[in-house]
């Protein structure tokens, strides 16, 4: 690999203050992205800011109706909390989707959520449950967090803190993943939130979504019924060697009814 | 950068450059050569050690995220007298074939075991998901896993 400075700051400060001295800076999380992606030189930061180090970036605290995860709690403590199994499931089981065990063991949630990969499970949640990306500058709402294909509304520099997420009446998370990345080719969750559907859709499109025809037609009521001959629209959707943009938006539509049969 | 980590009980501090891989500090300072680099693009897990307790792939750990931590590879949980159980459960099951896979592989399944409560067929093959076996031997890997979790 090429040489690269690392940075270990003790608080979100300090790790702050060290991007705006470097010249091409990355945050670092758990790695399981940036770090191969670094090896094939699609990335070649100068300056790697490690968030390892900064103290109360992780863990899971639920208050209320709300259940926080620090930025830097990993996808197999989300998968294996006892507060995140009983309070929404749906997100338990997602973690537990996510890559395979030893990129669980590393990858962080607010890794995931910054770097806005189109196949990343966890942005389908943070659409899906409406949830609050604190960061050391604000809070911003999930629905406005993902822009575009590795887009999210973050400046430069900033960096995500905690994600709170709103407990659901039930939701229910399904996947079709590529077999061997486990990426999703498409997956929905499908959330019932304050009487309302709630559909986020991630592998669909160049980032994660709300699908709003299918909440409107289950806003009718939580039935399969409601969802046939519902019209997912393929424009701007992904193509690639494993799916096609009118494959992937046939599989929008079977995912939720598989995600509606599990709530 | 100076780091210093414990590696199978011993504890090692290292000058090493910031853009080292754990997997080469292992491999290549330590001579621990049991742990393997298959592919170096964290898929096929044969660069598995477990990093304070848990199963990492070392080809995506850097030196400075490994700083501090407890480091065991396949050297540290057996001895060829006394196998660690999931050893002796790839050794009578016939789990491997060409054996590059092999360290990860049983790295991988203690991590699986010590941290699943109930294990089957279906949950082994998906706990090894980020392991591959060039030789397609999972049939025997994933019996001789479900032997050393009956065994646990």
């Amino acid at each position: 690999m090429y040489r690269f400075r690392h940075h270990r700051p003790a608080t979100v400060d300090e790790a702050a203050r060290i991007f705006s001295d470097c010249e091409d800076p990355a945050y670092l999380g758990g790695g399981m992205t940036l770090i191969p992606t670094m090896k094939q030189r699609l990335a070649a930061p100068t300056d790697l800011i490690d968030l390892g180090r900064v103290d109360g970036l992780s863990g899971i605290r639920v208050s209320g109706e709300e259940i926080r995860i620090g930025a830097f709690t990993r996808h197999a403590d989300v998968a294996a909390s006892r507060e995140v199994i009983h309070a929404i499931p749906a997100l338990a089981s997602l973690a537990r989707q996510i890559g395979d065990m030893q990129v669980r063991n590393r990858g962080t949630i607010g890794g995931s959520v910054a770097n806005s990969d189109p196949a990343a499970d966890y942005p389908a949640a943070v659409v899906a449950l409406g949830a609050t990306v604190h960061t050391n500058r604000r809070r911003i709402a999930g629905d406005d967090f993902f822009k575009d294909l590795f887009e999210t509304a973050l400046e430069p520099g900033e960096i995500i803190t905690a994600i709170d997420f709103p407990i659901p009446a039930r939701a229910a998370y399904r996947k079709f993943p590529q077999p061997a990345s486990r990426y999703a080719i498409v997956g929905v969750m499908v959330a019932e939130l304050g009487g309302k559907a709630r559909v986020g859709v991630t592998g669909a499109g160049p980032c994660a979504f709300r699908a709003t025809a299918l909440e409107e037609a289950l806003n009718r009521g939580f039935d399969a019924a409601h969802l046939e001959g519902v019209e997912i629209p393929d424009a701007g959707f992904n193509t690639d060697m494993h799916a096609s943009a009118e494959y992937r938006a046939h599989l929008v539509g079977v995912m939720a009814g598989q995600a509606l049969a599990a709530l | 950068m100076q780091i210093t980590l414990s590696v199978n009980g011993r504890s090692h501090t290292l000058d090493v450059p910031e853009n080292t891989l754990l997997v080469d500090i292992i491999r290549e300072r330590l001579r621990l050569t049991g742990t393997h680099v298959g592919c170096d693009t964290s898929q096929c897990g044969a660069c598995t050690v477990h990093m304070d307790g848990r199963a990492v792939k070392s080809c995506t750990v850097l030196a400075g995220q490994a700083d501090g931590a407890s480091i065991t590879t396949i050297e540290g949980i057996g001895t060829v007298d006394a196998l660690h159980p999931m050893q002796a459960a790839f050794r009578e099951c016939h789990a491997l074939q060409c054996g590059f896979c092999t360290p990860g592989m049983i790295m991988t399944a203690i991590d699986l075991v010590e941290n699943t409560s109930q294990l089957d067929g279906s949950t082994v093959r998906e706990g090894l998901k980020g392991n591959l076996c060039r030789c397609t031997g999972y049939h025997n890997i994933v019996k001789a896993v479900l032997s050393a979790a009956d065994k646990a």
